[in-house]
């Protein structure tokens, strides 16, 4: 069987926090590049190559992209043929999250009790969401989220009848309310179906997907194609100052639900979407 | 785009010049306060003591920095949503400050509190973290060290680019430019 120790995932995870933090993935940094090139807006035109140039200048001094190097999500699919050495894999992956948190001088942003507000100085814990599947394969995705855009994201249980357009409508909404203060251009991610915590994650996770990689399922894919022509036909623009790029990218995840239920997630992030993801 | 270059501490008569969708560049110092430092701030005042400061003519910065690097002063600096200060701001505006630097929208309570105070408030491009920290050039703790990147910085800054979102009239840059950008849908 194989054997992962656990100082192997401290390290990899710290280095994952630092370098989803310091460097932006191609998707996005393409989809600013495009944003640009299509803005209408002079505000717009400007904030874009704003952001365009701080992406430069964090990949060169090696600092935070944004002061808000948020809480840390964790995807962690575990194949059930595996051996973690030495340890257990959830202090592990906290640990790995402290440790890049030091390393890497970024921001700690975790208070430990939501009403007594003591930071825990260490950026722990972080949210982990654990699938175990088959294989000996260890997959960590790491998306630090900040929470200007956490803050506009909302959850709402539809009735069946409100069908697509129901589900239309509490997107544009949200994203409507949110990206002034969400630091538009923004990502939507959407889950729809399952229970009201299953649609949660899928909303997060739908945030992963990269930049123009769309749901298989056909009525999905149009579904997202819509969600973002109406979104940007909102004029809300590059940090709600006005513009045609509202949102880069609508990702729609469904699941299977119940005959009573529909309940669709909005998890929006800013346009400094970061994720990275490993195997082991 | 033009741009209009500003020195703190900022006058009312200099804030009346301000308008709505101004470009600008701020030298001087400001200072740097978010969620918990507005909320100690007001625990103060209930408790009939003391500001930490006077905040007459001053900017105050929505901003919870990262650590500093070994040789650098301060990390990555960007803007926070501005909105969650809405409750607080309105007491500070009536104690002369000048005005706000942040992201997003304000409060229609803000908003009237800035009119009858000529307040300014300023937004600069969120994320951009990495950039802003380049115009930072000294800092100094003034208060309520014990918060980490929530306590009360004395920041001095060279050329920090802003846009004037709402002025001393309340002209809302966030209402009048979405307008212009707004498309009946083709589908």
């Amino acid at each position: 069987m194989k054997r992962i120790g656990i100082q192997q995932i401290i390290d990899h995870v710290a280095e994952m926090c630092i370098e989803a933090n310091t460097f932006l993935s191609a998707d996005m940094v393409e989809g600013l590049r495009r944003a640009k090139g299509s803005e209408e807006s002079e505000n717009g035109k400007e904030i874009l190559e704003t952001m365009l140039c701080n992406f430069e200048v964090a990949k060169n001094k090696n600092i935070p992209i944004c002061q808000d190097t948020g809480m840390v999500v964790m995807f962690v699919s575990f194949g059930q043929d595996l051996i973690i050495a030495g340890g257990s894999l959830e202090e592990a992956l906290q640990a790995g999250v402290a440790k890049g948190y030091e390393e890497g001088y970024l921001r700690k942003s975790v208070v430990a009790d939501p009403f007594i507000r003591t930071n825990t100085g260490n950026n722990t814990p972080a949210v982990i969401h654990y699938q175990v599947v088959p294989g000996d394969r260890l997959k960590i995705k790491i998306l630090p989220k900040g929470f200007g855009s956490e803050n506009t994201s909302a959850l709402k249980m539809l009735k069946p009848s409100d069908g697509m357009a129901g589900v239309k409508e509490f997107v544009l909404q949200t994203v409507e309310t949110g990206s002034p203060n969400a630091c538009a251009p923004i990502v939507v991610g959407v889950g729809v179906g399952g229970t009201m915590e299953k649609a949660a994650i899928m909303a997060k996770e739908a945030l992963s997907r990269p930049l123009g990689k769309h749901n298989p399922l056909e009525h999905i894919e149009a579904l997202e194609d819509y969600l973002l022509e109406a979104s940007n036909a909102l004029g809300i623009g590059p940090m709600g100052l006005g513009g045609v790029n509202t949102v880069l990218g609508v990702n729609v995840e469904v699941f299977p639900t119940h005959i009573a239920g529909l309940p669709v997630a909005v998890n929006i992030s800013c346009y400094v979407n970061r994720h990275v993801e490993r195997e082991l | 785009m033009a741009v209009v270059e500003i020195k703190t501490p900022l006058s009312k008569k200099e804030r009346k010049k301000l308008r709505s969708g101004d470009h600008v560049r701020i030298s001087g110092i400001i200072y740097t306060a978010r969620d918990a430092a507005h909320k100690r701030m007001m625990e103060s005042l209930e408790k009939g003591l003391d500001l930490p400061m006077d905040f007459t003519d001053e900017l105050i910065y929505y901003v919870g920095p990262c650590p500093a690097r070994p040789g650098e002063i301060i990390g990555s600096a960007g803007p926070t949503t501005s909105g969650r200060m809405d409750i607080y701001t309105p007491e500070l505006l009536d104690r002369r400050l000048a005005g706000m630097i942040g992201k997003g929208n304000r409060s229609e309570r803000v908003i009237n509190s800035m009119m009858s105070n000529d307040a300014v408030y300023f937004a600069c491009v969120g994320g951009a973290g990495a950039l802003l920290q380049d115009c930072i050039k000294s800092v100094e703790i003034i208060a309520y060290e014990d918060l980490g990147t929530e306590a009360i910085r004395k920041i001095e800054v060279e050329d920090f680019p802003a846009i004037v979102v709402i002025d001393t009239l309340g002209n809302n840059l966030y209402e009048t430019e979405r307008k212009k950008f707004t498309k009946k849908l083709s589908i």
